[in-house]
């Protein structure tokens, strides 16, 4: 997948709050890349930045949320810096957004049928009639049972879980190069997240279409994604191959969010536990802002901060994997972290 | 039929054919012009299960099936339609009655948020309790009371000056569960109390549950939809669908060898943390609407293994040939239609833990 051109590029993002109280950083030197087709998961504890990175990429930052730093290209035009009308219609016809609450996203008052229609015959060049065919191809597509008799239905008529299929459906309709997807299945049960699941996998493979995962479900990053970043208090605290970061991550905070889920497999009598909380954005420590919390802290981490640097078969933000530190990364190898995972 | 669990000594708590109905019809007027007969929505419609002294019993399913009835119903919110509920071997309408009674049992909502009073300080918040039962008369020793209690649930003494609001959900759920401990209960219900945390939170608050049952002798009813978690902290699980209990089991045997069709479809549709390739299978069709429920076995529409006895005659809940320590209503199980208790490759890993 590396050798095609990435569809996005995100870097060195900066996203800042003013407040009364000065200006807080929720993102600070954000980097990655989106190649098409590809399914990047986005995970870390709630205020880490995940839903932030998503608004700034659709360019739907809340102000006083603004853009500080940095560049964000979508198939080689930058978009981080156009005028809302601009934005708008990438945001339509080029990147299709997926929230958490498909009642925010639905329009309670018109019938879903209308609603896909009007998005594709405003970015698509379809008559009336045609988008109406498309929009019910697109509930079948998205697992609606009967769809040419339920397309005149409303919101309400459908369940939770077909609703938020509908809202799929929404935001494939106008065919983007880009889906950000915020937390897509949080709020279904497992039987209809399994659902919806396998309808954006198939999708970002038969389409092509790049999607931003963010979620706080490691279960659905392990099916979904291709490639995961891990957030930590606006930043990345470490990037890689899915099955290398959730198998066999580097970064001393993946380590402990992974070793904390529970399994299903089997019982145990305590789960691995990070002590402490992410701090708030006014407090971020200097240096590494793990550091208060991590079980491999050394001076230096208290001082400067790392950048991402190669880490195992990831790249991570952390010092114990810059050359100078070889010997403390050597450590965490042969003790650390390791033996309380499998114990 | 009782829970075999209500045998032996007296149980924690017991249900017995517990029910609740809700009237969902439209308004009288409205009813009366077109004609249409009242309308009940069988939220909890028969449940029994007993829990032990100093055990956790989990219900799980999918989102309507009842689990949040139940635990209301269990600590008296809601008065049952139906059946009874048993404390400690006093019917439980008397038990409430009785203060001293009625301090033994607390319950741990979802939101942390919602259920702490944000214009209290966290002091008076985990002192309300104690001050509302008596338990502890002077100032001096209330406050010494809510130190320690706060130390228990990993906070700081210091902490209870402040405000909800200056805590995150991880620190207000803890403040919720020093709430729930304060008046001394042996029983707690917790409906969900992980299910708004991030999971590095979640771990340190089931730890923290563990580690108080071990120290106080605590009963749970715990209620959550995630398998896993249910895994970590139950000695027993109730699955439920539509408001019944359709397995009921040691929480070893109920992982290894679900046997009711619902539970391994359940077990199917779980993520697949450890990629090993294995395929994840959803549960088809939608949940049934609980005020028209299917007839016969509610879970027929979606089950791979209903014939006609499915669709007319409900199963009872009864030992499963195979398996007798778990319960289940299910034809199929009864008649051996199901080829008999199999391995759920979902929820045995390579790791075996016991
Ligand atoms: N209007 C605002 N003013 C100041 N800070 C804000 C504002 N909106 C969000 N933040 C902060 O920005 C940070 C990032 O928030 P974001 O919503 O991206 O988190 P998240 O990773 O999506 O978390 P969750 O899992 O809870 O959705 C948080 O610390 C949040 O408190
Ligand atoms: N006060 C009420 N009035 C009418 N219907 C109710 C009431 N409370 C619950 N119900 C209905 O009873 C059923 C069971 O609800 P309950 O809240 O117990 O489900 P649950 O299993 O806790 O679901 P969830 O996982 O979504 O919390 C649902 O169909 C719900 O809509
Ligand atoms: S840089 Fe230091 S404090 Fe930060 S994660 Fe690495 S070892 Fe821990
Ligand atoms: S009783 Fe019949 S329909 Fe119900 S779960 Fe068993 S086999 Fe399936
Ligand atoms: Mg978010
Ligand atoms: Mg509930």
């Amino acid at each position: 997948m590396s050798n095609t051109q990435p569809l996005l590029q995100v870097r060195n993002l900066r996203v800042e709050f003013p407040t009364r109280r000065g200006v807080l950083t929720a993102l600070d030197d954000v980097s990655f890349d989106i190649h098409p087709g590809e399914v990047l998961g986005v995970v870390g504890e709630s205020g880490a930045g995940k839903s932030m990175t998503g608004a700034a990429i659709i360019g739907l930052l809340e102000p006083p949320g603004r853009i500080a730093g940095g560049t964000i290209t979508l198939g080689g035009r930058r978009i981080d810096n156009l005028p809302y009308k601009e934005m708008r219609t990438i945001r339509g016809r080029q990147i299709g957004a997926i929230f958490q609450d498909p009642l925010t996203t639905l329009n309670p008052l018109y019938t879903v049928g209308r609603q896909l229609v009007e998005t594709m015959t405003t970015h698509l060049p379809l008559t009336p009639a045609e988008a109406r065919k498309k929009a019910i191809e697109w509930l079948e597509l998205v697992g609606i049972p009967a769809a040419s008799q339920r397309i005149d239905s409303y919101p309400h008529e459908f369940s939770g879980g077909m609703r938020q299929r509908v809202v799929i459906a929404l935001a494939l309709c106008a065919e983007p190069k880009l889906i950000v997807a915020d937390e897509p299945t949080t709020a279904l049960d497992v039987s209809i997240q399994a659902q919806v699941i396998a309808l954006l996998k198939r999708l970002a493979r038969e389409k092509g279409t790049a999607m931003m995962l963010v979620t706080h479900d490691m279960g659905v990053i392990a099916e979904t994604a291709d490639r995961v970043a891990v957030m930590y208090a606006g930043r990345i605290a470490e990037i890689g191959g899915v099955r290398d970061v959730v198998k066999n991550p580097s970064h001393p905070y993946t380590i402990g969010l992974m070793g904390s889920i529970p399994p299903i497999t089997h019982r145990m009598e305590r789960l691995l536990q990070i002590e402490g909380a992410m701090p708030r954005l006014s407090a971020i420590p200097k240096g590494c802002a793990y550091n208060p919390r991590c079980p491999r802290v050394f001076d230096r981490c208290r001082v400067e901060r790392p950048d991402l640097i190669p880490a195992g078969a990831t790249r991570a933000a952390c010092w114990l994997y810059d050359r100078a530190d070889k010997e403390a990364a050597h450590e965490v190898a042969q003790t650390g972290y390791g033996e309380v995972r499998h114990a | 039929m009782r829970d075999a669990a209500a045998l032996g000594a007296t149980p924690m708590l017991e249900t017995q054919d517990v029910a609740r109905y809700f009237d969902v019809s439209r308004p009288l007027l409205q009813r009366l012009i077109a004609r249409e007969p009242k309308r009940l929505l069988r939220a909890v419609d028969g449940v029994s299960f007993a829990i032990p002294k100093g055990t956790t019993l989990s219900l799980v399913g999918e989102s309507g099936c009842g689990k949040s009835t139940v635990a209301r119903l269990v600590v008296g919110l809601y008065p049952p339609s139906r059946g009874s509920v048993i404390f400690d071997g006093q019917d439980l309408a008397q038990a409430r009655a009785d203060a001293s009674q009625r301090r033994r049992m607390q319950m741990i909502f979802q939101d942390p948020y919602a259920s702490l009073n944000p214009r209290w300080r966290v002091r008076d918040i985990i002192a309300e309790p104690i001050r509302a039962f008596g338990l502890v008369k002077d100032k001096a020793a209330v406050e010494a009371r809510v130190g320690q209690l706060l130390t228990q649930v990993g906070l700081s003494p210091l902490d209870g000056q402040k405000f909800p609001h200056e805590f995150s959900g991880g620190q207000r759920q803890r403040i919720s569960i020093a709430r729930a401990l304060s008046s001394n209960p042996e029983f707690l219900v917790c409906d969900e109390p992980t299910s708004a945390l991030d999971v590095s939170v979640q771990a340190q608050i089931l730890n923290l549950m563990k580690d108080l049952q071990k120290q106080l002798g605590l009963t749970y009813l715990f209620i959550s939809h995630n398998l896993a978690v249910v895994r970590q902290i139950s000695d027993r699980v109730g699955v439920m669908y539509l408001g019944r209990l359709v397995e009921l089991a040691p929480a070893e045997t109920l992982f290894r060898t679900p046997r009711m069709p619902y539970t391994r479809a359940l077990m199917e549709a779980i993520p697949d943390l450890e990629m090993t390739g294995r395929q994840r299978i959803p549960v088809g069709g939608e949940v049934p609407s609980p005020i028209n429920p299917p007839s016969g076995c509610p879970f027929h529409p979606r089950c791979p293994l209903a014939n006609e006895r499915c669709r007319a005659e409900r199963p009872a809940l009864i030992p499963a040939r195979g398996t007798p320590e778990a319960l289940v209503a299910c034809h199929a199980v009864e008649e051996g239609r199901d080829g008999g208790p199999q391995v759920e490759p979902a929820a045995v890993g390579a790791v075996q833990g016991v």
